[in-house]
């Protein structure tokens, strides 16, 4: 992680996108019990199937941790000051996510330097499953920066 | 039919001590590279009180619960055909291994769309911590499809 500059920034930049392993069963039953989100659809098949679906499916919340990794990759935890999802579509086991941000709008609110970032990650077909936005506080310009 | 007197209830509060082991295992699970994730030296040296949890972490809080779909069902919802479709966060204190957290959940609505096909809760948690600060507010909203 780089120190990142309000200056230093343009609508239409990218932040470095994240690509995960691809999501195994193992995964989903790590994340059951780590998240506390105890659904049998994300880890029994059997269940999965018997309710409607073709096999056990993606907890959103993973999907979104892996979004938030996105952004803590790029800027300290402590900067985002807000952070949104949609869930736009099941993502299914053996999918492998690629979350993708880039810089919508610079925002400089009485001194506090604010850039507002366009969030999508999407599977190994380039489908879009989830797409958000989030707003992380970022350094002052580096030439009013200086003492 | 959805129970729409509930739109603005409060329940009561749910306190959680945030776990430092369930911390190295959510890291775990999403495979976190950053050592403020899962190793308590390392969130020190870079100022947390500890492990630090990452920022998706109150909703985990919020499911620390024997039902996770207690309001669901109270407003009427089938938990059984329900889908997470959006969650959004508000951040303000970190939220760190070793604190308790106070978490007051409130439904903000409920409503239907194409003739009840879609039945949609939308509930708002605030999470303050042990020393009386806020440090997120989720806003979390599901649906059953028909």
């Amino acid at each position: 992680m780089k120190d990142i500059f309000f200056d230093q920034i343009g609508v239409g930049d990218q932040l470095p996108s994240l690509t995960k392993a691809p999501i195994t069963r193992t995964t989903l039953a790590y994340f059951c019990g780590a998240s506390n989100d105890h659904n049998p659809v994300h880890v029994d098949s059997d269940f999965a199937r018997a309710s409607g679906a073709d096999d056990v499916f993606v907890h959103g919340m993973l999907d979104m941790a892996y979004m938030a990794q996105l952004l803590t990759a790029w800027v300290p935890q402590t900067a985002i000051l807000t952070f949104g999802v949609k869930f736009g579509a099941i993502v299914y086991v053996g999918d492998t996510i690629t979350c993708h941000g880039e810089v919508v709008e610079k925002i400089d609110r009485d001194d506090v330097y604010i850039l507002k970032l366009k969030l999508r990650a999407v599977d190994q077909h380039g489908e879009s499953k989830l797409s958000g936005e989030a707003q992380v506080r970022v350094h002052a310009p580096k030439d009013t920066a200086r003492p | 039919m959805l129970d729409k007197t509930l739109i603005g209830k409060s329940f009561p509060p749910l306190v959680v001590d945030v776990d430092k082991w369930q911390l190295k295992f959510f890291a775990k699970a999403v495979d976190e590279k950053n050592p403020v994730y899962f190793d308590e030296g390392a969130a020190i040296a870079e100022g947390y009180r500890s492990i630090l949890a990452p920022p998706t972490y109150g909703v985990t809080l919020g499911c620390a619960v024997p039902d996770p779909f207690a309001r669901a069902k109270a407003v009427g919802l089938n938990a059984s055909k329900i889908l997470h479709t959006a969650q959004s966060f508000e951040y303000f204190e970190p939220i760190c291994g070793g604190d308790q957290i106070t978490l007051v959940a409130t439904i903000t609505d409920v409503f239907e769309r194409r003739r009840g096909a879609f039945k949609f809760m939308v509930e708002e948690t605030v999470a303050t911590n042990q020393l009386g600060q806020l440090t997120t507010r989720f806003r979390q909203t599901v649906v059953e499809r028909g």
